[in-house]
């Protein structure tokens, strides 16, 4: 199973995870884990989620995400997770 | 499993410190497509390089989207064009049509570079190889996306001085024909001492003849993830200094590793290699004079430069190696100045000169590249720069090249833009003293007695 890697960025409010996991649910897109912290006053959060179920294309996903970050103000993006594992395990 | 430091790590290269697989060059054999008729060749040359390659630019924008890393070129490189028209081509004019053809099999594909309108002359020319190198100011004059590339030099063979001799006449006639340009056509136009068969990187890029029938070969960059590892490091011994670099050019390589191999395996062409050259930008904080300057050098070309490229260049290949299964190229630190910011810096400074870069060359893995010089250089002078940059190649086992840019009207101190990722120089000075009768001479210089190793 190839996962995904969601990150968020951005200045911390309200509502923000549950926008992106409604997203997400409605989509049918598994999330396997979830993490967050402060970098120099800004909100990292990173999910791991499984896509294989969801209907729309990568792409689609991943458009879409990054609409919905522009709407509530922060940066999201989608990665395959390989380039995460390439880079920082042999 | 990845943690989201390891997560905020790369995308901190990535979006901050200029991150980016430099290129995907595809790498096509043309020797099939050799024909005593030229409109035969060249309808050959068009259907090879619009098939093979017509997935190219898809695939690598579909990766570039998956994995969140720019790829920032996609391109090709062919066989030296001397070889498959030499049957065809009576005439320098002849020649022209197959650049032709080349260009319009770039801009079909979307690439935006095809190298290999190239002839390897190292010991000598042949009648084919000779109406290639006098096309090329007209070849690059009439094409957009058109390199050109001459090996007139290497370790085992020594140094073809007819061709030096020639090119310089070749760099300066490009340079006229395409003066309303500030003499851009030098910009895609190398001159080589031991050229490698699998070079993805442009303007010297060719598909060898000892490569197979189709091949991917990637370059990876990051000078700028260099050059911030490095901060943090500020005021450390070399010991530190040098794992810190190693340890990063192995992340920089991991991500090219990654984008070969899923590029070969959507576009079911065999991976060649990774080039682990450091290929600088003209964008700010992606120099590799920004990383002189954070090792403690207040500007590139001050005492200790070269010292620091040696390191650099070892340090990168040190740590690249280990991340990726096939390595080649020209692999080294490259230090062209119209591309890297803080060299222009550096020049208009008066803190680099021609002399000290030619010193640099000696230690990294590429020439004076991207020079800027006077339009009113003499070929000799030209031709003389060239054979100092061979020389080195040649004696010490490695590639050189010159590009230079002989900028038609233009003196030194001006500026020149060349625009995109080519970049803009300052025209530097040259050495004004004649060496006319020692490039007159003719003839070859023999192969250099520590390449007798049988």
């Amino acid at each position: 199973m190839k996962k995904t890697i969601i990150t968020v960025v951005g200045k911390d409010r309200v509502g923000i995870i549950a926008k992106v996991c409604t997203y997400l649910a409605n989509n049918r897109v598994n999330i396997l884990d979830i993490s967050q912290t402060i970098v120099q006053g800004y909100f990292n959060m990173m999910m791991v989620v499984d896509t294989n179920d969801a209907p729309k294309s990568f792409e689609d996903l991943a458009t879409e995400l990054e609409q919905i970050g522009e709407e509530i103000g922060v940066i999201i993006k989608a990665q395959h997770e390989d380039i995460f594992n390439k880079m920082h395990r042999i | 499993m990845i943690n989201i430091q390891e997560v905020i790590e790369t995308n901190k290269m990535i979006e901050q410190e200029n991150l980016d697989v430099r290129t995907i060059t595809l790498g096509i054999s043309l020797l099939d497509c050799a024909d005593n008729n030229l409109d035969e060749v060249n309808r050959k040359i068009f259907e090879k390089i619009t098939t093979a390659a017509k997935d190219l630019v898809a695939t690598g924008k579909a990766i570039e989207r998956e994995y969140g890393i720019p790829i920032v070129n996609k391109r090709i490189s062919v066989t030296p064009v001397s070889l498959v028209g030499a049957a065809a081509c009576k005439c320098p004019e002849d020649y022209v049509t197959m650049a032709q053809t080349l260009d319009r099999a770039a801009k079909t594909v979307g690439v935006n570079f095809i190298g290999g309108y190239s002839a390897l002359v190292s010991k000598g020319m042949t009648f084919g190889d000779k109406n290639l190198i006098k096309s090329i100011p007209r070849a690059l004059s009439v094409t957009d996306r058109v390199c050109s590339s001459v090996n007139v030099g290497s370790t085992k063979t020594g140094i073809d001085m007819d061709a030096v001799k020639l090119l310089g006449e070749i760099i300066l006639e490009t340079a006229e024909l395409t003066k309303e340009r500030d003499s851009l056509g030098c910009a895609k136009l190398v001159v080589f001492c031991n050229a490698p068969d699998d070079n993805p990187f442009m303007a010297g890029a060719f598909h060898g003849i000892t490569e197979g029938d189709a091949i991917i070969n990637v370059g990876v960059s990051g000078p700028g993830v260099v050059k911030t590892a490095l901060q943090n490091v500020r005021g450390a011994d070399f010991g530190t200094l040098c794992e810190t670099i190693k340890a990063t050019a192995f992340k920089i390589t991991r991500v090219g590793q990654l984008v070969a191999q899923e590029a070969s395996k959507r576009l079911n062409i065999p991976f060649g290699i990774i080039d682990l050259s450091l290929a600088p930008t003209p964008a700010v904080g992606d120099s590799i004079a920004e990383i002189f300057q954070e090792m403690g050098l207040e500007q590139a070309g001050a005492p200790g430069t070269t010292a620091a490229l040696a390191l650099l260049n070892d340090q990168v290949k040190k740590g690249g190696v280990m991340a990726s299964s096939y390595v080649g190229g020209l692999s080294g630190a490259f230090i062209p100045v119209s591309e890297d910011q803080g060299m222009i810096h550096a020049v208009q400074a008066g803190a680099l000169t021609l002399e000290k870069l030619e010193a640099m060359t000696c230690v990294c893995s590429v020439g004076l590249d991207m020079i800027a010089i006077p339009g009113d250089t003499k070929a000799t002078t030209i031709s003389g720069i060239i054979a100092d940059e061979m020389a080195i190649g040649m004696v010490n086992q490695k590639t050189t090249a010159v590009r230079l840019i002989p900028v038609i009207g233009k003196k030194v101190g001006d500026m020149v833009e060349f625009g995109g990722l080519l970049g803009y120089a300052p025209v530097m000075p040259v050495n004004s003293f004649r060496c006319d009768d020692f490039i007159n001479r003719g003839g070859r210089i023999p192969a250099p007695i520590h390449s007798f190793r049988n």
